[in-house]
C-alpha cells in the first residue's frame, strides 16, 4: 500500500524547528556582510548601512596585524597533532583492549577512560593547571625524584603549551573516540581468529593479518571525517587553559576571532577572519564527506 | 570454541600499558578531589597526591558561604531543563517528517539540503553575537538556550532511526484513522526511545557542560551559569590589564588562588554528569555506532 496524505502536517512540524534555524543561524550569515564594511554600531540591523569597503577589513587582519601569521600557524600545529595522535592512541587502545581477556577488567577500564570526555573543558583545564602548576603533581614528583632542582612553569612556558594542550585533549578524547573501534572489533568474524589459531598463528600476527585489516575501513572514515577539523584547534579548552604569556604559541583563530571582536569590540576584523575560517572550514568538511563516501561508503544521509 | 592459553609475559605488558592509561584518566580527578580534601597549606605546598593530606571539609564549608556558586548551580540545573527540553522536541518534531520519503514528502530534499548546509556553514561568532544583542537577549536564560534549539546532527541521527521503524507500522495505524501527529506521538516516539535517550543525554551534557556562550552573551556575574562562573574564577585575569604585566606577576597570579576551595568547586560541578554518567556509558554506545557505521 503506498502512503500519501497531504504534506501539510509535515511542514508544520518542520516549522517551529526551521524557524529557529532562519533566525538564529541564517541572519548571522545574512550578518556576514560587516565583514566588507567599516563597521558602525550605531546602524541599525547589522550595520546595513554601514560604509562598503571591499576587502580592506581581510587585508587589515591577514596582512598588516602583526599576530595573525602566528595564529595561523599554531592553529594548524595544534590542530593537526591533535588530529594525529586522537586517530592513532584510540587504535592503539582499542587493539590493546582487545587483548585484555578479563572481562571484569575490561568494562572497569572502559568506564574509566570515557569518562574525561564528559567532563567539561572548565573542569578539565582547571585539573591540568594544577597538575601542571609549580607545585603541582609533575613539578613535585619530579623534584623528589631530583630530575629537577627547580620547578618548570609550564603553564607559562612557550616551549610546554603546546605539548600540553595536544596531550590534555588526547587524554580527554581517547577512551570515547576508540569506542567505534571498539565496536569494529567486536563486529569481526571469531571463526577468522579460529582459522589463524589452527594455522599456528600468533597474538601480533593475528592482529596485524585479521584485526587491522578489518577495522581498516572505520579508520578511513574517522581520519577522512577528521581532516573537517583543520581549522579547529579547540576554543573551550584553549580558553581555559592559556594567558597572555603563552599566546605566542597558543593563541588560535578562534580565541583570536574572540578577544578581536568580543573583547576589543574590532566586530568588522573579527567577522573577516571568522568567515575566512568558516569558508575553508566548509571546504574541508564537504572534501572530507566526500572522501569519506568513496573510500568508505559513509553517507551521512 | 575458545582456545585456553596461559599468560605470557606479553599479556602482563598489555595489562601493564591498559592499567596505565586507567591510571593516567584517574590520577588527575583523584588529585582534585584529593586537593580539595586536605588543607590549604599542604595543598598549596604541593603535598597532595591522589590522598587528602590532613583531611577536612573546610573547602566545602567556606563552599557553602558561596551563595553565587548556588545561584549559578540552580542557574545550570534550569538551562539543562529548559534547553534539553527544546532540543529534544525539536528534534523529534523535525526529523519526523525528514525521515519520509521525497514520495511521501516532497518539499523533504529541500529542508534537508537547507538543514545540511547550516550545519557546514555558519555565520561564526560576531554576527551571531550581534544578533542576540539586536534581539535584546543579552544577560537572558534565552540566549543559552535558542540559538542552539535544534541540534542538527541530533535530528539527522534520529531521522536514521525512525528510518528503520518498518513501515507497516505506519499503515496499520493510517488504516484506524490516525494522522501523521498520532504516528509520531503513538509509534514513532515510543519505538525510538533509545535513539531519544542519546538525544537527551547529549542535550544535558551538552548544556550543562557549555561556558563559552555564558562568557559572552550573559555579562551580569550573578546570571552566570555554573561552568561560566567557574571559569570566570580560575581565570579570573583581567585580559586588558594583563597585558601590560611581566612575565613573573602574572605567574604569581596563576599560582596565588585559593586552591582547596576551587577544587571543591569543581568537584561539585562534575556530580551531575557523575550522576548520569552510568546512563550515557549504557546508551552512548549505541549513539556513536548509530552515527558512524550506519546501515
Amino acid at each position: 500500500m503506498k502512503i500519501k496524505h497531504s504534506s501539510k502536517p509535515y511542514h508544520l512540524m518542520m516549522m517551529p524547528g526551521t524557524l529557529f534555524l532562519v533566525v538564529f543561524n541564517v541572519i548571522p550569515i545574512v550578518g556576514l556582510v560587516i565583514a566588507f564594511q567599516r563597521y558602525n554600531p550605531v546602524a541599525p540591523f547589522f550595520g546595513l548601512a554601514s560604509e562598503f569597503v571591499g576587502l580592506k577589513n581581510f587585508k587589515t587582519i591577514f596582512a598588516m596585524h602583526p599576530d595573525s601569521r602566528q595564529v595561523i600557524v599554531n592553529t594548524l600545529i595544534i590542530a593537526v597533532s591533535k588530529i594525529v595522535g586522537s586517530l592513532v592512541v584510540p587504535v592503539v587502545f582499542a587493539l590493546l583492549l582487545n587483548e585484555c581477556l578479563r572481562k571484569g577488567l575490561k568494562r572497569l577500564i572502559q568506564t574509566v577512560v570515557y569518562l574525561p570526555h564528559f567532563l567539561s573543558w572548565v573542569i578539565v583545564g582547571a585539573m591540568f593547571r594544577q597538575i601542571f602548576s609549580a607545585t603541582g603533581i609533575v613539578n613535585s614528583l619530579m623534584q623528589s625524584l631530583n630530575v629537577l632542582t627547580e620547578p618548570i612553569m609550564f603553564m607559562a612556558s612557550n616551549a610546554w603549551f603546546r605539548p600540553i594542550v595536544i596531550f590534555t585533549d588526547i587524554w580527554k578524547g581517547f577512551g570515547y573516540s576508540a569506542v567505534v573501534y571498539i565496536a569494529a572489533i567486536t563486529a569481526i568474524d571469531m571463526n577468522l581468529y579460529e582459522a589463524a589459531d589452527i594455522d599456528g598463528a600468533g597474538r601480533w600476527q593475528k592482529m596485524g593479518y585479521i584485526t587491522i585489516p578489518s577495522i581498516m575501513p572505520t579508520i578511513i572514515l574517522m581520519t577522512t571525517l577528521a581532516l573537517g577539523n583543520v581549522l579547529n584547534a579547540g576554543s573551550d579548552q584553549i580558553l581555559n587553559m592559556y594567558n597572555p604569556i603563552v599566546y605566542q604559541t597558543g593563541d588560535i583563530l578562534d580565541t583570536f576571532v574572540y578577544r578581536i571582536g568580543l573583547v576589543n569590540l574590532q566586530f568588522h576584523l573579527a567577522t573577516a577572519v571568522g568567515l575566512t575560517k568558516s569558508v575553508i572550514s566548509m571546504l574541508l568538511i564537504i572534501a572530507s564527506y566526500k572522501l569519506a563516501d568513496r573510500f568508505a561508503g559513509y553517507r551521512i544521509f | 570454541m575458545t582456545i585456553k592459553r596461559s599468560k605470557t609475559l606479553t599479556d602482563y605488558v598489555i595489562l601493564l600499558f591498559l592499567l596505565l592509561a586507567m591510571a593516567m584518566c584517574l590520577v588527575p580527578l583523584l588529585n582534585t578531589v584529593a586537593i580539595s580534601f586536605s588543607d590549604k597549606v599542604s595543598a598549596q605546598g604541593g603535598r597532595v597526591f591522589v590522598w587528602p593530606v590532613n583531611f577536612n571539609l573546610l573547602a566545602y564549608g567556606e563552599l557553602l558561604k558561596d551563595a553565587q556558586f548556588f545561584r549559578s548551580f540552580m542557574i545550570s540545573v534550569y538551562r539543562v531543563a529548559l534547553g534539553g527540553a527544546i532540543n529534544l522536541v525539536l528534534t523529534i518534531l523535525t526529523a519526523y517528517p525528514l525521515s519520509k520519503s521525497p514520495a511521501q514528502f516532497p518539499a523533504k530534499n529541500k529542508y534537508m539540503w537547507f538543514m545540511v548546509f547550516l550545519m557546514l556553514f555558519n555565520g561564526g561568532l560576531v554576527p551571531t553575537y550581534v544578533l542576540i544583542s539586536q534581539l535584546r537577549l543579552i544577560n537572558s536564560i534565552w540566549a543559552l538556550v535558542l540559538p542552539g534549539a535544534l541540534p542538527i546532527f541530533s535530528c539527522i541521527i534520529l531521522m536514521n532511526y525512525y528510518k528503520t521503524i518498518p513501515a507497516s507500522l505506519e499503515e496499520a495505524a493510517l488504516i484506524d484513522g490516525g494522522g501523521p501527529w498520532y504516528i509520531l506521538l503513538r509509534i514513532y516516539v515510543p519505538l525510538s526511545k533509545p535513539s531519544i535517550a542519546v538525544m537527551a543525554l547529549w542535550a544535558i551534557v551538552g548544556h550543562w557542560n557549555d561556558f563559552f556562550s555564558g562568557l559572552i552573551y550573559i555579562t551580569s556575574r550573578e546570571n552566570y551559569p555554573l561552568q561560566t562562573y567557574i571559569h570566570s574564577l580560575s581565570v579570573s585575569v583581567d585580559w586588558q590589564n594583563v597585558s601590560n604585566m611581566k612575565g613573573e606577576d602574572i605567574a604569581r597570579m596563576l599560582s596565588v588562588s585559593n586552591l582547596t576551595f576551587s577544587s571543591a568547586k569543581v568537584v561539585i560541578s562534575m556530580i551531575p554528569i557523575l550522576c548520569v554518567y552510568p546512563l550515557l556509558q549504557r546508551y552512548f554506545v549505541t549513539g556513536i555506532v548509530m552515527g558512524a557505521v550506519k546501515e
